[in-house]
């Protein structure tokens, strides 16, 4: 009963970490999707550089630093952006959930090495590319209303299906 | 103003000029946009230039395994020289998925 309950538990809590994004931004406004894919984007950054230090593989060694490279670009090119729309990115819900969890990933992470490591990673890669992506699709590119932020958010969303793809074709050569 | 006779005499040189071009190497622009390469296939002839214009916000590569990698920077252009006749896959070494062709004549 009790270990019933418990997977009860934790599969609503996978649904939940799965829709955060969908969820809490029912309508989010431009500051707030900003703020939500400039922080998406950091986070990704910040996973790279731990796979960085960690990983010895080529092939996730170099991701991890398109990774970086890609993120950083789109980053900057959003920061200009709202610089130049006199936007200030807003924090909300659905930011702070997505910075929960990639802290509680990155947790996790820590504590694996090697080839354990490796896979983790580019899994996590590859749920999270998903997640961003289903979310820029299904709700903040409909939502932005600046036609300049739709317009970045839909070129971020090409790079990040390329990610998603990158990252699964390395889970296959990890194989 | 031309006299008829001096006019045809112009085209005529024009157009043996324009016969030996051939033989010149030519410029191929491919343009990359939204992580496409476009034309995503070409054909050129050795000697010829691939110039690559990266219309993105991020960087690429035009890469193929072992015998030539350009590196293309967000919003710039790089080029190479073909030197070596028969088709060769290129990709993008940063995003594996972009993926170009160049078939390469004899001169």
């Amino acid at each position: 009963m009790l270990v019933r309950l418990s997977a009860a538990i934790a599969a609503a809590i996978c649904m939940l970490s799965g829709a955060a994004i969908a969820q809490n931004a029912a309508k989010p406004t431009d500051p707030q999707i900003a703020h939500i894919a400039y922080t998406a984007g950091q986070l990704d950054i910040t996973a790279a550089k731990q796979a960085l230090s960690k990983s010895k593989k080529k092939e996730v060694v170099s991701f991890a630093e398109d990774m970086v490279r890609d993120h950083e670009a789109v980053n900057k090119q959003a920061l200009d952006l709202v610089k130049k729309l006199k936007v200030t990115p807003e924090d909300n819900d659905t930011s702070r959930a997505l910075s929960k969890q990639a802290a509680d990933k990155s947790t996790e992470l820590a504590k694996l090495n090697g080839a354990e490591f490796d896979k983790a990673y580019v899994a996590n890669e590859i749920a999270y590319h998903k997640t961003v992506n289903g979310a820029l699709e299904t709700t903040l590119i409909p939502s932005a209303s600046n036609p300049e932020l739709k317009s970045l958010l839909q070129t971020g969303l090409k790079i990040f299906q390329g990610h998603q793809q990158h990252a699964e074709h390395v889970a296959a050569a990890l194989k | 103003m031309l006299s008829p006779g001096r006019y045809l005499f112009t085209s005529v040189v024009m157009i043996w000029g324009l016969s030996s071009v051939p033989a010149e190497a030519e410029v191929i622009q491919v343009t990359i946009d939204q992580l496409v390469f476009s034309p995503m296939e070409i054909e050129a002839k050795v000697g010829d230039t691939i110039e690559w214009t990266n219309k993105d916000i991020i960087a690429h590569t035009a890469t193929v395994r072992d015998e030539w990698d350009v590196i293309i920077p967000a919003n710039k252009s790089a080029s190479i020289v073909l030197r070596k006749a028969g088709a060769v896959e290129y990709y993008c070494r940063f995003h594996p998925n972009m993926k170009g062709r160049i078939i390469v004549n004899p001169k």
